[in-house]
């Protein structure tokens, strides 16, 4: 059932770029793709594991620099970027897991200390060289498939899209296979789960390295987009806030909820930009209409389909 | 016969409070052990040190042949010693179906495999027409059958049941002393902490007394109900001789 939701939405999305008229209509399904594929990330600790992040821009950046420090400073193909981020992403993950989880920080202790690490990857990258400080890294324009870069958009959109069917894939994987019930468990108990022979540790640093992989993913395609980046974009907290509203306003803990909230959340942003150009007035619809959505549906949009897909 | 569960001289100090003092208890392969006393005895605190959930200050704990002393209760429960809880502890956002695979899956990894026998686990335990609803939604009945099912999924040696009957009506104690003597008679021992002393004597073939931390007495539900030293842990000092008096 879930799986078939999941293919008729990827299949409706892969017609999109041929059915808009202009690049830049293009660019905007783009970052709404993106948004659903960090989301997508974010949602697999924060939805499913109940380990809420305010800091997945970590997963983001460093998926992000791989990539152009692979390309900028080494001289290797961009091509390594995406598995060699999603490895980062992942390792980078389960360390910081680990660390947190064996101190016992749970609830908004850890989500404090994912936006410290995120702040501290942030300053990091701000102070050193090798990662051009708070200049960023800019990536020579050399369109091709050899250098990863396209001069089409919808080549971008299909890349983007890809990866958003492997991480809902992912997802959907999570919903009946025995690491997504023992994750499941130890988010609504982690001494029953303990009783039951389930090692909470393990099953939640394992989380959030594949969540961190899945996100770094996100990273990679954007620096590879827009041929830049810098440590704000990287690790701001901004992207991190992104990530967790596109999975809570479309349905925390639902294989179809990030992508929801993202389309929605695009549009809603969008729409705001187009109905008043003056200063200030768009940030406000788009809080208004985010309340609206937070105080009606509580369990996100996904609650409006209703049914097994919820 | 060696004993099943072996627990020799264990103790466990919170602060200036010594919790359990020097405890020492068997379960034999098949049987069916009862461990009662005061609210405050230490009785919980046992579990948790048996079970691995509070490391033991003193003593050791040799389960199957293999001593778990200090081991992490997932490994203890990998070997077949799985506790359920006193205040039960559903995994409340998932259906009772899928509470009850989380055990199962201890020993497959198809999930497949795991639902079909979490469903016949739940039949069997009288959870049928609630499998596909959220734990969430049982009664305190329903929630004590479904950590005896989640604890029996896991295909246990020996269970640790915290008061299974705690909470319940005379005629749902009745049908859970029914489903205990199903379980042992498959050949899982049973060691239960239990304030019901109707429940203990009709399951029970010996009982451990504790009070304060300590053991006072054990032996077979029959003599324990009219040894003194029990009598005045549960009604005070002195309540033995005034019976006896009356």
């Amino acid at each position: 059932m879930i799986s078939r939701i999941v293919a008729i939405a990827l299949a409706a999305l892969a017609l999109v770029p041929f059915a808009l008229p202009s690049q830049s209509l293009v660019s905007l399904a783009f970052l709404a793709v993106v948004a659903a594929l960090l989301g997508t990330g974010w949602n697999i600790a924060g939805g499913f594991g109940g380990l809420t992040s305010f800091g997945h821009a970590i997963f983001f950046g460093v998926g992000a620099y791989a990539t152009a420090l692979l390309q900028a400073r080494h001289g290797l193909s961009p091509w390594l970027g995406l598995p060699v981020g999603a490895m980062l992403g992942g390792l980078i993950g389960w360390l910081i897991g680990v660390a947190a989880f064996r101190a016992g920080l749970r609830g908004s202790y850890f989500a404090l200390v994912t936006l410290a690490f995120a702040e501290a990857f942030r300053v990091i990258a701000n102070s050193l060289d090798y990662t051009g400080g708070g200049l960023g890294i800019l990536i020579p324009l050399r369109p091709g498939l050899s250098s990863f870069q396209f001069a089409d958009r919808r080549t971008s959109y299909a890349l983007a899209l890809a990866l958003l069917a492997v991480a809902l894939a992912v997802s959907a994987w999570l919903r009946r296979s025995r690491f997504g019930a023992r994750l499941a468990a130890v988010r609504e108990s982690e001494d029953a789960a303990r009783a039951l022979g389930i090692e909470p540790l393990h099953v939640k640093a394992a989380a959030l390295a594949l969540s961190g992989a899945i996100t770094a993913t996100g990273g990679v395609l954007y620096t590879q987009t827009y041929l830049y980046i810098d440590p704000t974009i990287a690790f701001g907290p901004e992207r991190s806030v992104e990530m967790l509203l596109v999975a809570m306003v479309g349905g925390a803990g639902t294989v179809l909820g990030p992508l929801l909230g993202a389309l929605v959340l695009q549009g809603i942003t969008e729409g705001s930009r187009a109905l008043s150009t003056t200063p200030g007035v768009a940030p406000m619809l788009y809080g208004l209409v985010l309340l609206a959505v937070v105080g009606l549906l509580p369990g996100g949009i996904v609650r409006l389909l209703r049914g097994r897909a919820a | 016969m060696s004993a099943l569960l072996r627990v020799e001289g264990l103790s466990k100090r919170f602060g200036g409070l010594l919790a359990v003092r020097d405890v020492t208890l068997e379960v034999q392969e098949g049987g069916i052990v009862a461990l009662i006393g005061p609210n405050g005895a230490g009785k919980t605190t046992s579990f948790a040190a048996i079970a691995g959930f509070v490391r033991p200050d003193a003593g050791r704990v040799s389960f199957a042949g293999t001593d778990v002393t200090g081991w992490a209760t997932p490994r203890i429960a990998a070997l077949g010693m799985v506790r359920t809880f006193q205040i039960t502890q559903p995994f409340a956002g998932l259906t009772v179906a899928e509470n009850i695979r989380v055990g199962a899956f201890l020993h497959t990894a198809s999930p497949a495999r795991a639902m079909e026998q979490a469903r016949a686990i739940g039949t069997t335990l009288g959870l049928a027409s609630f499998l596909e609803r959220p734990a969430a939604a049982l009664t305190v009945a329903g929630r004590k059958r479904l950590e005896l099912a989640r604890a029996l999924a896991t295909r246990p040696r020996l269970l640790l049941l915290d008061e299974v009957m705690a909470g319940l009506n005379p005629s749902e104690v009745d049908e859970i002393v029914a489903l205990l003597r199903t379980i042992v008679s498959s050949g899982v021992a049973v060691l239960m902490i239990e304030h019901l002393m109707q429940a203990v004597a009709a399951l029970a073939s010996h009982v451990y007394v504790l009070s304060e931390g300590a053991l006072i007495a054990q032996g077979p539900p029959a003599a324990i109900a009219r040894d003194p030293a029990v009598v005045e842990a549960y009604l005070g000092h002195g309540a033995a001789a005034t019976l006896a008096n009356a």
